[in-house]
């Protein structure tokens, strides 16, 4: 079992089912006139309905290769392509219908309420009636599971927690077919990250959306992800089932899954067969 | 399959009118302001029928959320959906209260609770000065106390701060001082020249410029220059701090922000700010020296020796000591609006602007106090 034997069989998909197609993708990044290679003719293709989640160590240009799809930092070599359109023409307009990102802190608008936050990007629209566009933050805040009390409460009032749940309201507000979450269940107690997770998957389920996610959190990977995806070595060793994937030969993979947290974790995979 | 606008079509059937729905009825599309007027318009003319939602593209929350409204938020008799359609409307249903929003206020109970909140506001206002006021009394006793625990063991001082902050403050904000003290030295004797031409008295635009110049124009240009430059940082500075909760840091490992953060910045800007005045003052005397050689033929050689002559040396002592007040308090104040800044955007924006606003009115302020109380001080 090889990374190719991974690679290979993706690029058979339909065209129209492809959400994120990263091709021959280098980052370097040059400090204090040393350049450092991050990702090294790193591929990876996403398609529909996936809930992939990037394993790696720190450092390993994980959040480098969201932000890549974001197309905020621009490829040194390679082509990223989202929903059929290179990453960098994804900021323009209409971006949140296409797009959602759930940042590891969130990134509220702190002068903002949290409902104001949430229909942010209705209101850009400019032209929707502001009755509609505020029932329709309203829908999306009692989704992620909020009180509609909360409605008027600032960013800085919230908890951890609650944060996350807004900016995940907010990345959805315009139904995008693609969801990115960078760290969605970090710094979050146990209960709160396992409800989070569980909102994850049903909102996965019945938006029909496509999650790319970073996260080190074991439990959330087996519990939320169809594919893993293994950063190591600058590129993607090996993509595939969480069980392919924990049975592929590397250092970081064994350390990572079978160290003695990993084994942990293991006794989840059992219980969740919904993840294999 | 591209997505369309969405449209509505009415037709007649046996049961009825039917009104179908076609198109994408997603966010984005509906936003078109083409698309909105017309589906709106067309929603409002449809009444309790027969709905169709089968040949939409696309629906989104939003769509249906509008849907939902226009149904009077209610199921209406007859609709015919699609799964995942009923799946969304379902979910928008369940989420959206049955009635709207509360009706508005009458005009007299909304102008009456204005006006007694604004009257309110009135006090508030008040104790916001006086809160304010005690703050900065605050400040001004811990700087005191901090100065004197300095005194006490200097060697325990934070003087690299203080030489980082002099650097900051005064070395870096030589070029651009010069630059505008020059320029309003040129300015000031083109100005004066022709007037003192007017009446025969071209050498007396040495006095002139040397008091205007050495004992308001120079230390006030600099302390504004500064304050807008410097305390605008410092603010900022201390804000962001607060942002990422630096300070808390700060209090938690028992250092004391007033003796690590006010003080250095305090006494840099209280050493800085009179040599960047006497810089100032000298640079526009400069400028005003060659315009006036230009303009009135008054020479360099007779600049130089007729200005100690026109000037008395207390006017310096004056501009310096005024200066070190000015910059105590322009520190004083960044560091005071820095201290009070919320952890959000909006707080540290209006701090600083709030801060340099504050400092350049302060400035003016004890510049005519000064001027006022030594008015027989060297004149």
């Amino acid at each position: 079992m090889t990374a190719n034997s991974f690679a290979q069989p993706e690029r058979r998909q339909q065209p129209r089912d492809v959400m994120v197609d990263i091709q021959g993708l280098w980052s370097i990044f040059r400090t204090a006139g040393v350049d450092s290679v991050i990702h090294k003719d790193l591929s990876l293709t996403i398609t529909k309905g996936e809930m992939l989640s990037l394993v790696g160590g720190s450092g390993s240009g994980k959040t480098v290769l969201l932000r890549k799809v974001l197309g905020l930092n621009k490829p040194s070599r390679g082509t990223v392509t989202v929903l059929g359109k290179p990453a960098s023409e994804l900021g323009a307009e209409g971006a949140a219908s296409r797009v959602g990102m759930l940042f590891q802190h969130g990134a509220l608008f702190s002068a903002f309420s949290v409902l104001d936050n949430i229909a942010f990007p209705l209101r850009e629209l400019r032209t929707l009636p502001d009755d509609l566009v505020r029932d329709a933050a309203l829908v999306k805040l009692q989704m992620v599971g909020l009180d509609r009390k909360q409605a008027d409460k600032m960013p800085s009032d919230l908890s951890g927690g609650m944060i996350k749940r807004v900016a995940l309201a907010r990345a959805l507000i315009m139904d995008p077919p693609l969801l990115l979450l960078d760290e969605p269940t970090a710094g979050l107690d146990p209960d709160s990250a396992d409800a989070f997770c569980t909102l994850l998957r049903s909102l996965h389920r019945e938006l029909n959306l496509t999650v790319l996610m970073v996260t080190h959190d074991l439990d959330t990977l087996f519990e939320l992800s169809t594919r893993i995806a293994v950063l190591a070595d600058k590129q993607v060793i090996v993509s595939g089932p969480p069980r392919e994937v924990i049975a592929f030969p590397h250092p970081f993979i064994h350390n990572f899954f079978l160290g003695e947290r990993g084994q942990r974790a293991m006794e989840l995979l059992r219980e969740y067969p919904f993840a294999v | 399959m591209e997505d369309t606008a969405p449209r509505i079509t009415q037709t007649a059937s046996a049961e009825g009118p039917c009104v179908t729905l076609l198109g994408a009825w997603t966010a984005a599309r509906l936003a078109e302001p083409a698309a909105w007027s017309a589906v709106n318009a067309a929603l409002r003319n449809a009444g309790p029928v027969q709905w169709d939602l089968r040949q939409v593209q696309s629906l989104d929350h939003t769509g249906a959320q509008l849907l939902w409204n226009a149904w009077g938020r209610k199921w209406p008799l007859k609709h015919q959906l699609l799964s995942d359609q009923q799946a969304m409307l379902d979910r928008v249903a369940s989420y959206t209260p049955n009635a709207p929003a509360p009706a508005p206020q009458s005009f007299l109970q909304r102008a009456r609770s204005t006006l007694w909140l604004k009257f309110l506001g009135l006090g508030g206002m008040l104790f916001h000065l006086f809160d304010h006021g005690k703050d900065l009394v605050r400040l001004l006793g811990q700087l005191a106390l901090d100065i004197g625990r300095l005194l006490r063991a200097p060697h325990k001082g934070p003087w690299r701060d203080v030489s980082g902050h002099m650097y900051r403050i005064g070395a870096s904000a030589m070029p651009i001082t010069a630059l505008v003290g020059f320029l309003i030295g040129v300015v000031l004797a083109y100005l004066m020249s022709q007037q003192l031409r007017q009446f025969g008295a071209d050498a007396f635009i040495v006095d002139v410029l040397g008091i205007s110049l050495i004992r308001e124009l120079g230390p006030v240009l600099a302390a504004i220059l500064i304050a807008g430059r410097s305390g605008s940082a410092i603010t900022a500075q201390i804000g962001v701090m607060r942002v990422t909760e630096e300070l808390d840091a700060m209090t938690v490992m028992g250092i004391a922000q007033g003796f690590r953060l006010v003080m250095p910045r305090a006494l840099a800007m209280a050493v800085a700010m009179p040599l960047i005045a006497v810089w100032t003052t000298l640079a526009a005397l400069l400028g005003g020296m060659l315009a006036a050689d230009l303009v009135l033929g008054v020479t360099p050689e007779f600049f130089a020796v007729a200005l100690p002559a026109a000037v008395q040396a207390s006017n310096l002592t004056l501009s310096v000591s005024k200066s070190i007040v000015f910059g105590l308090m322009i520190a004083l104040i960044g560091c005071h609006y820095g201290l009070r800044i919320k952890p959000n955007t909006e707080s540290l924006g209006e701090g600083t602007t709030a801060s340099v606003v504050t400092s350049i009115t302060m400035v003016i302020l004890v510049d005519a106090l000064f001027a006022v109380v030594f008015s027989d001080v060297g004149i």
